[in-house]
């Protein structure tokens, strides 16, 4: 029974992995951008929450009412001024860049914050759960938090396949030439679609900051994560984003009931064997390219 | 007279060395000489600076032969840091060889470590190839934490160097980095002139046209990857001869490639002396900020990553690029450049 308690709650903490996972995808998809920086903007916004939370008093869901918003800006503004001109297709300077940003966010967070753990306080909801049995409990939030990332990874289905915008992304995603030649802004598309990125992160860094407590250096581990989802679940596929988010947090959840000391271990090791045996990942859509 | 269907001697040669390159060697031989000394006269502070600077110089050169001229951006080279530093305990303390011995014996693993390592990491391309690495470097340090032989989470101190008395062990540690500062600008200059760099310049010019020449490009990056995971590991082993107490955490931390990345790009990627000047520019950036405003211990890593972002977005070429767009010098012969043979009559 416990094997079956750790799959659960493997899979619940699927959810978060796929927050923090769906812009990261985002982002590679339509822009071939990987964003090193992903981790810490996640962290920024969970900072950023704690910020508001103890200012105006709010709880940090309710902030998340100002802290998506915000970073969504960021986002835009940060692709318009400064990431749209590495996308010159070399490999190197938007890793570059990206990585540079990915030290200044840590050390100016490491400079306000200071380096001790924070923590952002729900309330009961962080330790109301929904009993099955003695051994089983399924907690509120981690459901609430895997209901929010199905939820947006619906949304952002829906925009992708049924809106102007979403035939203009995925047309700057295919080719960024010719949607050009078509009339299609790319500049302004890939800064819509670094705000959607930034969003979705801002959600997941939220929930992540009430589910465990964080600190200024937690980014790369999150980017990390994350970079394990879309690799497991195949570049270019949203839902495989969700299962390989899931798939990662049961194997780290089996690897935990093994001994604490395997939890993210395991998680490595089952990424790595995927990518030995199929590099393309498990639900990659045909034709998309690689990085 | 020459047959018909003989080979006709062409009339050009192909020359590298230049009169700038010639003084380089001079003057590099003549800097070297002159450093090797410095025990006998120098400061004890500024030797430790110059083996931090020169561990330092080697790790980036090795990333700018992944990077600049591989096109492999790794963000997982702490991996062969961490590897270099326990190599070293093993083969000292646990195999009780000489220090020289052992570092040797830990190039030698590291070969096949990194070899093992480029079946998994080569399964990704560009920035999953950057993140995949540093999985990989992740997965080492748990490893290292979990095993009780190497001190687990606590790490060890190299107890066979504690013993030797400490001027003995700085004069050692300095010889040590000035060896692999001074080597490993040599070894990239060697590799870009054998056969394995010309295939690499032309993977970097064109990976199509090159493997339509007959390049093996997955072979020749291959190949670079394990030099530069060897080059890693032989400096993280030099800095932890002087360090002594190895951490886990600190070994196997993405700090080590942070510091290469700042010092090749700033410096100038795909140059040979594109490190040198980084490194330069790095180890005085750290040293004065450090003592200019102790509240914001970082605040060299914040300058430093704005510069690095100003350089990629404006000057991809680093400071290097910049001085040799205006003057146009070389100080290491790699250039391959045609000349016409000198008749003889």
């Amino acid at each position: 029974m416990v094997w079956v308690n750790a799959v659960i709650q493997g899979i619940l903490v699927g959810g978060l992995y796929a927050l923090l996972a769906t812009g990261l995808s985002l982002s590679f998809g339509v822009m071939r951008l990987v964003n090193l920086a992903h981790g810490d903007l996640g962290m920024l916004a969970a900072y950023l929450s704690l910020a508001i939370v103890s200012v105006a008093g709010i709880g940090p869901l309710e902030s998340l009412v100002v802290v998506v918003p915000v970073m969504m800006v960021i986002g835009y503004l940060l692709q318009r001024s400064l990431l749209n001109f590495t996308l010159r297709g070399e490999v190197l300077p938007p890793l570059l860049v990206t990585f540079g940003l990915a030290v200044i966010i840590q050390s100016g967070l490491l400079t306000v914050f200071s380096a001790d753990s924070q923590g952002l306080n729900a309330g009961a909801i962080e330790t109301a759960s929904l009993g099955i049995n003695d051994q089983i409990a399924i907690g509120w939030l981690s459901l609430l938090t895997l209901a929010v990332a199905v939820t947006i990874l619906v949304a952002l289905q829906l925009l992708l396949s049924r809106t102007g915008l979403g035939r203009a992304l995925r047309a700057a995603s295919d080719d960024g030439e010719a949607a050009r030649i078509v009339g299609i802004n790319n500049r302004h598309i890939y800064g819509v679609a670094m705000a959607i990125a930034l969003g979705t992160v801002a959600i997941g860094g939220v929930f992540l900051g009430i589910r465990t407590t964080f600190g200024p250096a937690d980014g790369p581990a999150r980017l990390i994560f994350a970079f394990e989802s879309v690799i497991i679940g195949g570049l270019g596929s949203l839902w495989g984003t969700l299962l390989g988010g899931i798939i990662l947090g049961v194997s780290q959840s089996i690897g935990g009931q093994i001994s604490p000391a395997y939890q993210v271990l395991a998680g490595h090791l089952v990424f790595l064997a995927i990518l030995l045996l199929r590099p393309t990942g498990l639900f990659s859509r045909p034709g998309a390219r690689e990085a | 007279m020459t047959a018909p269907g003989a080979p006709v001697a062409p009339h050009f040669r192909v020359q590298r060395a230049t009169r700038t390159s010639r003084t380089t060697v001079v003057l590099g031989v003549a800097l070297l000489a002159g450093l090797a000394t410095l025990p006998a006269w120098g400061e004890s502070s500024t030797m430790r600076l110059l083996i931090q600077f020169f561990a330092l110089l080697a790790m980036a050169q090795m990333w700018n032969l992944l990077a600049g001229y591989g096109a492999l951006v790794s963000i997982g080279q702490q991996a062969f840091v961490g590897i270099g530093a326990y190599g070293l305990f093993v083969f000292t303390d646990l195999a009780g060889l000489p220090v020289l011995v052992a570092i040797a014996c830990l190039a030698a693993a590291t070969v096949v470590i990194a070899a093992v390592t480029s079946l998994f990491a080569f399964r990704l391309r560009g920035g999953y190839f950057a993140v995949g690495t540093w999985v990989i470097a992740e997965v080492f340090r748990i490893i290292v934490t979990n095993v009780h032989e190497l001190g687990a989470g606590t790490g060890v101190t190299v107890q066979s160097l504690v013993r030797m008395p400490a001027a003995d062990r700085l004069a050692l540690t300095y010889w040590l980095a000035l060896g692999v500062g001074f080597g490993s600008i040599l070894l990239v200059t060697l590799v870009m002139r054998s056969r394995l760099g010309l295939g690499l310049a032309a993977i970097r010019d064109s990976e199509v046209a090159a493997s339509g020449l007959g390049v093996n490009v997955q072979l020749t990056k291959r190949i670079v990857y394990v030099i530069a995971s060897v080059g890693c590991a032989i400096a993280g082993a030099v800095v932890y001869v002087q360090l002594l107490r190895i951490q886990p955490t600190a070994a196997f931390s993405v700090d080590w490639t942070v510091k290469m990345i700042f010092i090749v790009v700033i410096g100038g990627l795909g140059r040979i002396e594109g490190p040198i000047v980084g490194a330069i520019i790095f180890t005085f950036m750290r040293e004065t900020l450090a003592d200019c405003c102790p509240a914001f211990p970082s605040a060299y890593l914040v300058a430093l990553g704005l510069l690095m972002i100003v350089i990629v977005v404006l000057a991809p070429r680093g400071l290097w690029g910049l001085l040799t767009s205006r003057w146009p010098i070389s100080l290491v012969a790699i250039r391959r450049r045609l000349v016409s043979r000198e008749r003889r009559s």
